[in-house]
């Protein structure tokens, strides 16, 4: 498939290859924390873990946006789901993940009008169709996926679409990656910062891990190679004594990312004060909510919402996944209490999770 | 070294359940099983076994509930006698009678229930079968999806067939009777909701002919199957749990057409999990295995056939891909539906 094919090459894979294992120093493990749910999910399918060395260890982060959703949150989503007038609409990765009441698609089953989207775009086009209803889309993602909601919103207000809303639970990218920073168990020397999110916000805030945390960090595509290819970019900034914020997806990432979408975004959503993170607890300025002006499109304002925090499970150890401390068959419940078809943490959650893309794709690997 | 049956722990059905993957299994195993268990159903194979007289019947039904009732390459009516047909035909058995039940909605058009049964005549008749029973029932408005066929077959095992599991060996060859998810994106599609142009068409076709003639090739073949609901990673999933053995896959060999590898990816879905209707991925000895293929690939439904990957010892119970870019990765049994991913 042409645009695909050539980013898949496995002739190049191995050139590729041999240079990271020239490039990595014996003995020296670098972990490398691909921070996107999409980049832990290329490794696994397509075996990228097989084609480097010991020495470079892939850490998979918190930019799973299915994962990192807390269970209350899905609570509430599940509560709008059984109004009776409400049409409620997910993306299809969201209707597995379980809150404290269950899944999306355990209401569904229970009664709920529960319907997979493939876009924001899709949930308008139903709220024109069935204006006797009131159509909430549930909006979740990082910068990446918030623009199309910004858009759906602003093109709701000019029609004077009126049932329809969002159930806004965008985040950003920044501040959990500072979290992450600041944690006491530390063991990241690079990252792997993610492609799409960045063809939005650009490679600017990122500046901040080298600047105030002397880590590299180069903004990369989803494909394998690409992925091969930004850690020879990391290894070389690390055996040259270099820490910059280096661009391997050039073909479609700007310094100062889209400004177009940035303005969508502007105009129709701010940050919160604070919000919870499953795996990682309450972060700083780390969600966006919308605007009061278009507190008309705001499900959080128009519907009474149970609002209720779930504890995450204590078993769960993805905390300890999320900043590297740990391996996912490391933790005391991976594969045994916590699998897919039940799972207990964030990271086995999505097949983008560490634990699940592991779960799925990788315990070949584990060592005996 | 079977394992030990799944438990169903839910309280509801929910979609996932009707998946084919591992809340099918847990539905059959945890409930239907523990209800309904006996000797011919335990195997749960695509078709149960019946000694009669000294000859082996096969015995075998299926629901149909695609929507939308017609798409490209296919409808409901054709896919209602393949898919019996094709279930008889990989329990090595030639297919002798169907039966057909219909579940009719209130208003539904009579010249289209007129011409969803012609097309199941012309699938009988491409199938060599007589559709010799049949049921219909009408239920009210907004109680079925226009339209739900059931379809029932019995076949003649052939007396040298020795076809199972248990016959697996490490070693054999993993060989598949052409392009894989054709059906499944063709008719995900054909619903529109995708707003994807894509000219595809559903493989629906009975599979027949091409297990006449593997069989031919006696004992060497091992292993049959219609990769059907859940696609091949589910076929080859239930086969090496079931036999202990390991699957392994080689990604370059399979056959795809660009527009499912294109959709599967826009959609972030694995064409490996997608449905096929008039295909078979067999399992055939090492030494037959460029036999298989010739004869495979000699006829018309063969043209794509291909040799896709191997039998191992290890590691037992796993379907594992070797990657084209030259890793390599498990291909597990889903839970449920494949959902599109949001990026």
């Amino acid at each position: 498939m042409r645009y695909v094919d050539e980013f898949r090459d496995g002739g190049l894979a191995q050139k590729l290859s041999h240079e990271i294992a020239g490039l990595a120093e014996p003995d020296r493990v670098v972990k490398i924390m691909e921070v996107c749910g999409g980049h832990t999910h290329a490794i696994y399918k397509h075996g990228v873990e097989q084609l480097v060395p010991d020495e470079v260890d892939f850490v998979h982060g918190p930019g799973c946006p299915v994962c990192v959703i807390p269970m209350g949150r899905v609570d509430d989503a599940i509560a709008l789901a059984e109004r009776p007038e409400v049409i409620f609409t997910t993306f299809g990765d969201m209707l597995r993940v379980p809150g404290g009441r269950g899944s999306l698609l355990e209401a569904k089953a229970r009664g709920a009008d529960v319907r997979m989207v493939y876009s924001p775009l899709d949930a308008l086009e139903l709220a024109r169709r069935n204006p006797e209803r009131e159509v909430v889309f549930f909006a979740i993602g990082f910068e990446t996926t918030a623009p199309a909601t910004a858009l759906t919103l602003l093109r709701a207000r000019a029609e004077g679409v009126r049932n329809f809303s969002a159930f806004c639970n965008h985040v950003t990218i920044g501040p959990p990656l500072r979290a992450i920073l600041d944690s006491p168990g530390l063991r990241l020397d690079a990252f792997i910062a993610p492609g799409h999110v960045s063809t939005v916000i650009g490679t600017r805030p990122y500046d901040f891990i080298v600047e105030e945390y002397g880590r590299p960090v180069v903004v990369t595509a989803f494909e394998p190679l690409d992925i091969l290819h930004a850690v020879v970019m990391l290894l070389r900034q690390l055996r040259e004594g270099r820490c910059q914020v280096e661009n391997q997806y050039t073909r479609v990432v700007r310094r100062d990312g889209n400004p177009r979408a940035l303005a969508a975004l502007a105009e129709t959503m701010e940050l919160r004060d604070t919000f919870e993170w499953r795996g990682l607890g309450w972060i700083e300025h780390s969600a966006l909510k919308l605007r009061p002006e278009l507190a008309e499109w705001d499900a959080e304002a128009r519907f009474e919402l149970p609002g209720d925090r779930v504890d995450d499970p204590k078993a769960c150890q993805c905390g300890e996944v999320l900043i590297g401390a740990i391996k996912p068959w490391e933790c005391r419940v991976f594969g045994t209490a916590c699998t897919p078809e039940r799972p207990i943490g964030t990271c086995m959650v999505s097949s983008e999770g560490a634990c699940a893309a592991y779960y799925n794709y990788g315990r070949l690997t584990v060592p005996a | 070294m079977k394992q030990r049956r799944a438990r169903l722990r839910d309280e509801l059905i929910t979609l996932a359940h009707g998946s084919g993957g591992k809340a099918s299994r847990a539905l059959i195993e945890g409930l239907f099983l523990e209800e309904l268990g006996n000797p011919l159903l335990n195997p749960l194979g695509d078709a149960a076994l019946l000694e009669l007289n000294g000859s082996r019947l096969a015995f075998t039904t299926d629901s149909y509930v695609v929507h939308p009732l017609e798409f490209p390459g296919g409808d409901i009516g054709e896919l209602a006698v393949n898919g019996t047909v094709n279930d008889l035909a990989v329990a090595g058995a030639t297919p002798l009678a169907l039966s057909a039940g219909f579940v009719v909605e209130e208003g539904f058009e009579v010249a289209r229930l007129r011409r969803l049964a012609a097309s199941m005549a012309r699938a009988a008749e491409r199938a060599g079968v007589a559709v010799a029973t049949g049921d219909t029932k009408v239920v009210e408005r907004g109680k079925a999806d226009g339209l739900y066929v059931n379809t029932a077959g019995i076949g003649l095992v052939a007396a040298d067939a020795r076809l199972g599991e248990e016959n697996v060996r490490a070693g054999d060859r993993v060989l598949v009777s052409g392009t894989l998810g054709d059906h499944g994106m063709a008719v995900m599609i054909a619903r529109g909701e995708l707003q994807l142009e894509v000219e595809l068409a559903s493989d629906t076709a009975p599979v027949h002919e091409l297990t006449a003639s593997l069989l031919e090739l006696g004992e060497s073949v091992r292993w049959l199957r219609d990769p059907t609901r859940g696609g091949l990673a589910t076929a080859l999933n239930e086969l090496a749990r079931d036999s202990g053995v390991a699957v392994a896959l080689e990604e370059a060999a399979l056959p795809l057409r660009p527009e499912v590898v294109g959709a599967c990816e826009i959609l972030g879905i694995d064409p490996l999990y997608v449905a096929n209707e008039g295909k078979l991925v067999a399992v055939v000895a090492a030494d037959a295995a460029a036999e298989a293929l010739r004869r495979l690939g000699a006829h018309e439904l063969g043209a794509d056939a291909a040799i896709v990957g191997e039998v191992r010892a290890e590691p037992a119970g796993l379907v594992v891909l070797e990657t084209a870019f030259g890793g390599s990765r498990i291909v597990d049994m889903l839970v449920g539906d494949p959902l599109p991913r949001i990026c």
